[in-house]
């Protein structure tokens, strides 16, 4: 059982205790990659040097963006469908929380344990789909309508090479129980050698690069960011936005940015275990992997959200016909082909 | 009838079987303005386009936002005086603006520069021409969704810039070219530091090739979008590296080098049977790296003498009439000077090549996805300044 769980066994302590947890953790990934990717490292890919004034290296540049944000006034536009207008973020942002809810972060460190776990994530990530259509919809703006409309095919298209590639790690490891993925990947072994354990980053590499390509799609950043496309739709669903809950948006772009690369790391790189750590039962793992399991995990996040944030900040982006036609035309059949060659080895050792 | 109207033709007819389908489903079109304030306009062009879904029906480009009036402000300034205005029209290229209407007012007064001048004038004019070019290439990736190149753009431009400030003693709006020659000589190791920058050009330019260029996302989006076939462009007259990119092998620096020394450099003109935005970016970079040789070359060549003819101290224009045209950053550029023999011109008339360029847009942006409506903008490198004068 979780430590913490015990000492605040009533339910609404628990509850308490993944709210804010989950806020925390969401919060505070959308600030570090932001300042990390967003406002350092791309800098320095385009040859300058960022933020520099609030604080050493510009590191307090964060709160100075949200202190902005908060005193902004509070517009909407005359035409809005005010409900909606102001329901989308929390929508949006709620997505992104509920995904939180299911990473482990070490052996007995999580939110909650499900037995579905990542088909729990699969599913509420399409939740922000809504929140944008109401975004796109209710801002009362052309830009904003075809942003909304964009995202909505954008989303459900890649919602498919996404599940799919899931598939063969979820036939690999016998279980939709996000910590039985890591269990599964520290204890098994690649046709007999089970020194390092199997990532499955080595045995589903083509699922890898299909979630990763898929998780950049669903993530809307370019290459795939045509429902924002600045340089066409203005903002997109973006365009009316301002203050709080502009802020909102931003924060959850960035935390489901974060939450999918852990959700990656946990998937294909081993989550918060350690190459060369096994166990027989989750009970076994030292007590120490509570503290050390989190820091790898955020390891793993970092580097799989800088592959992220440098193609964002590299490539030009599609049309949005060529990006169906990506995820239908190829993405998909070799997902497929993959969870067929996946589950014949399976059976055959 | 050419192929393009047979084309036309069958495109109206999916377009009317497309409005019986949209009257079955009782759907209707939409009507987006692209400017005067967007992201994508740099400037104030307002591009109204009729969407059905994403695709464009009908597009209009409606100009006049930045309409400064020149040609009627030139009329109450002395020669001298009008190169300032005519800086401000193609404000990245400014110095190559003076050129031809320097030209202009030669041809009428019957005076020649003395050798250098024309030389350190063919200089300034390739120097502007990359100073503009260069922030297009990095331009067109920010329209396609790539941030990074713009950046790299600016960087390099800055060196080129210097070099310009450092000789004219204005960055953007040198106003360097007096009827007669030029203002001032050249600092001194000049030649050396404009080398240097010209290196860090070229290097800018295998940047681009590599990054954007050679990126396939960049070629699924420009190859075979915006086709303008030859005779189009030549219908609409269209100039510059985009008619030389539908394969028209023409040149006004190498075809009518009045009063610049490009018959003395050793260089080529670059033309691209495509037609497309890709075609259009290809040959820009071509012209670029061209443009360095064509430096290298006359920055080792500079004739030793004066740098101004004899001229009056007050330049009154002869009577008469004249046009010059030369091949300008964004295509061809031409003053028409119409003199009574007074401090000031008459009549002035620019021709501006964005203006012209920009008018094939209505033909253009016909069936094109919205996307593609940015992109083919971008490629058709217009500078507002240019359009509206």
């Amino acid at each position: 059982m979780n430590v913490l769980a015990n000492i605040l066994d009533p339910y609404w302590a628990k509850t308490i205790v993944r709210v804010v947890g989950a806020l925390a953790f969401a919060i505070l990934i959308a600030g570090t990659l932001v300042y990390v990717y967003l406002f350092k490292a791309v800098s320095f890919m385009q040859s300058r040097l960022g933020p520099m004034e609030a604080g050493p290296q510009g590191s307090m540049q964060l709160l100075a963006e949200v202190g902005k944000f908060l005193q902004k006034e509070d517009i909407y536009p005359t035409k809005a469908d005010r409900l909606l207008f102001k329901a989308a973020p929390y929508v949006v942002f709620m997505s992104t929380f509920l995904l939180v809810l299911i990473i482990p972060f070490g052996p007995d460190a999580w939110f909650a344990n499900l037995d579905v776990g990542i088909y729990f994530a699969l599913s509420v990530s399409s939740i922000s789909v809504i929140g944008i259509l109401m975004a796109g919809w209710s801002s009362a703006n052309k830009y904003s309508l075809l942003g909304g409309l964009r995202a909505a095919g954008q989303l459900i298209a890649y919602e498919l090479p996404l599940v799919l590639a899931v598939v063969g790690v979820v036939i690999q490891a016998g279980t939709l129980n996000m910590q039985g993925i890591v269990g599964a990947q520290a204890n098994g072994e690649i046709f007999g050698f089970g020194g390092i354990g199997n990532p499955y980053i080595l045995t589903q590499f083509v699922g890898f690069a299909i979630f990763m390509i898929s998780m950049q799609a669903e993530l809307t950043q370019t290459p795939f960011d045509m429902p924002i496309a600045e340089s066409e739709l203005v903002a997109g669903y973006l365009t009316e936005y301002s203050g709080m809950r502009f802020l909102l948006f931003f924060i959850a772009e960035f935390a489901t940015a974060g939450v999918f690369s852990a959700i990656a790391a946990v998937l294909f790189l081993g989550g918060w275990s350690l190459p060369g750590l096994h166990w027989e039962s989750l009970g076994d793992v030292s007590n120490v992997m509570n503290v050390v399991g989190p820091l790898v995990l955020i390891g793993k996040v970092m580097v799989l959200s800088f592959i992220i944030f440098w193609v964002r900040f590299t490539f030009p982006r599609f049309r949005e016909d060529q990006l169906q036609r990506l995820a239908w035309k190829f993405l998909i059949p070799i997902s497929l082909v993959n969870i067929a060659a996946t589950a014949v080895l399976k059976v055959a050792f | 009838m050419t192929m393009t109207e047979r084309e036309q033709l069958r495109y109206i007819a999916a377009q009317a079987a497309d409005a019986r389908v949209n009257l079955e489903l009782e759907t209707e079109g939409m009507t987006l303005n692209i400017g005067p304030q967007h992201p994508a306009t740099h400037g104030t062009l307002r591009v109204l386009v009729k969407l059905d879904g994403e695709q464009v029906v009908a597009a209009e480009p409606i100009m006049g936002y930045m309409h400064r009036g020149y040609e009627k402000l030139s009329e109450m300034r002395t020669y001298p005086q009008v190169t300032t205005l005519i800086n401000r029209i193609d404000w990245l290229g400014s110095f190559a603006n003076e050129v031809p209407f320097i030209l202009a007012a030669e041809k009428l007064m019957d005076v020649e520069a003395p050798p250098r001048a024309q030389h350190i004038r063919t200089i300034l004019f390739e120097l502007a021409r990359i100073a503009n070019v260069v922030l297009f290439l990095g331009d067109m990736a920010v329209q396609v969704g790539a941030i990074t190149p713009v950046f790299f753009a600016f960087r390099d431009r800055e060196h080129i810039l210097n070099m310009i400030e450092s000789a004219t003693g204005g960055r953007f709006h040198p106003n360097f070219d007096r009827i007669g020659g030029i203002k001032d000589d050249l600092p001194k190791g000049w030649i050396e530091e404009t080398r240097g920058a010209l290196k860090r050009i070229e290097a800018f330019c295998d940047e681009m090739e590599t990054l954007v260029l050679g990126n396939e996302i960049f070629q699924t989006r420009t190859r075979g979008i915006g086709v303008i076939p030859s005779d189009v462009a030549l219908q609409y007259g269209m100039s510059g590296a985009n008619l030389r990119a539908t394969g028209v092998d023409w040149d006004l620096r190498r075809d009518a080098p009045c009063g610049l020394v490009y018959d003395k450099v050793d260089w080529k003109v670059w033309t691209h049977p495509d037609g497309d935005s890709f075609a259009r970016y290809w040959v820009r970079l071509q012209e670029t790296r061209e443009a360095c040789k064509i430096l290298d070359q006359l920055l080792g060549t500079i004739p030793a003498g004066p740098i101004m003819a004899k001229v009056p101290r007050i330049i009154k224009v002869p009577a008469g009439e004249a046009y010059v045209e030369t091949e300008n950053p964004l295509g061809a550029m031409g003053y028409y000077i119409v003199s009574k023999g007074e401090l000031v011109p008459f009549r002035l008339k620019i021709r501006s090549a964005s203006f012209s360029n920009i008018s094939v847009t209505p033909w253009l942006l016909r069936g094109v996805y919205l996307p593609d409506v940015i992109t083919i903008l971008a490629s058709l490198y217009f500078i507002l300044g240019d359009i509206d004068r």
